[in-house]
């Protein structure tokens, strides 16, 4: 009986003590996250392209919490820019022309044909969007591509084009509408009068 | 001197862990597709299984041992290893972002990895001393490191060579895996442990 006892009594010993050095561990090390750099960096559009100056999304985010202007984003435009103000509660502010402007969204389209396998803008691509190995032809996965044009620029022989995106369901606009759509007798519009 | 050296050939070389022991086969198969997280999981390994080796010897000596519980030492190596690892995760969490970002999620995957508790349970066996301990638990570490980097970086090459369509993907794993282990069976009779 006494055995069993000592080997309970042991174990919980050893129990309680772990438990209360990893219950002071915990508080002694605590680590304090800035809950408000995560909800910046859900607004930014993480293309980790780093025309802000900075080498990503989520450093530009920790910049912003720590009181850098909210106007240095060309691929979020103002659209991120007057979410960013919403939530920071700060004045919207026009986009710094120095870090680039807004374009329409792109992406970076190799031509295959003329890739030589030099894998210059693999090591570019911030997001690991860009397939292939040593000398062998590269491609750009489409879903992937933030549209930074990283990879432009390192490309020896210039076979990167970026185009604007393809028409998907994220990127489809209602088309214009055709004027007079509605008939009408009136015939003062010159489109009817000639027909 | 020569001991302690002795036992260092010993676990890195002669009996390595995971080639000659066969202790610590998930993350020699599960991690080894990526050189870098190879290289992350051996450095944590390292880490956690010298510390871990030092802590069940000193359990074991000035707890068990005294009280006459030496039955209890899988429970209580199984305990320690959970702590040191959890420990040693919030301490480099504070202490070393970096470092942190480099383990990362290695860290608790080794508390199930079982040449931490092989180490712990054959420190015991063997009857090492507090400074054998160290060095038989750092010399494991650096025998799997060894072993986890060389596989690692084999199976890199490996990925993108002509393999027959059967062997492609773990099955080329296994096999190279046992022609290593083979090729590490001939470091027996290099020193006698």
């Amino acid at each position: 009986m006494s055995v069993i006892t000592t080997a309970i009594l042991a174990l919980l010993a050893l129990a309680v003590s772990f438990g209360a050095i990893l219950g002071f561990a915990a508080v002694r090390f605590k680590v304090e996250g800035n809950p408000i750099v995560d909800q910046i960096d859900s607004l930014l559009p993480q293309t980790q392209c780093g025309q802000c100056g900075h080498p990503g999304c989520r450093p530009y985010a920790q910049a912003i919490a720590d009181g850098e202007d909210i106007n240095k984003c060309p691929p979020g435009g103002e659209a991120t820019i007057q979410a960013l103000a919403d939530l920071l509660d700060v004045e919207p502010q026009p986009l710094d022309a120095e870090h680039g402007e807004e374009k329409p969204k792109q992406v970076a389209v190799i031509r295959e044909e003329e890739c030589i396998g030099c894998t210059k803008c693999i090591q570019a691509c911030p997001i690991d969007a860009i397939l292939g190995s040593a000398k062998h032809m590269h491609t750009v996965i489409e879903s992937e591509c933030t549209g930074c044009d990283l990879c432009v620029e390192p490309c020896p022989v210039d076979c990167i084009d970026m185009l604007p995106l393809a028409q998907g369901i994220q990127s489809w606009h209602w088309s214009v509408p055709r004027k007079h759509i509605i008939a009408s007798d009136k015939t003062h519009s010159p489109e009817v009068s000639a027909s | 001197m020569t001991d302690y050296l002795l036992i260092l050939v010993s676990t890195i070389l002669v009996n390595n862990f995971v080639l000659v022991q066969f202790l610590g086969l998930c993350p020699f198969m599960g991690v080894s597709n990526k050189l870098e997280t190879a290289m992350g999981m051996s450095l944590a390994t390292t880490f956690v299984l010298t510390l871990s080796s030092v802590c069940s010897y000193l359990a074991f000596t000035y707890l068990l041992q005294p009280l006459g519980l030496e039955y209890l030492q899988t429970i209580t190596f199984i305990l320690v290893i959970a702590v040191v690892v959890q420990f040693t995760e919030l301490v480099v969490r504070k202490t070393s972002p970096l470092l942190y970002r480099l383990l990362g999620i290695f860290l608790p995957l080794i508390t199930t990895n079982c040449a931490v508790l092989g180490v712990a349970l054959l420190n015991i066996k063997k009857q090492n001393g507090f400074l054998e301990s160290i060095l038989y638990g750092f010399g494991a570490a650096v025998g799997f490191s060894l072993v986890l980097i060389l596989f690692s970086a084999m199976r890199e090459r490996i990925a993108v060579s002509d393999v027959p369509s059967p062997f492609k993907g773990s099955a080329i794993g296994m096999i190279t895996a046992g022609l290593m282990s083979l090729a590490f069976m001939g470091f027996t009779g290099l020193v006698n442990i």
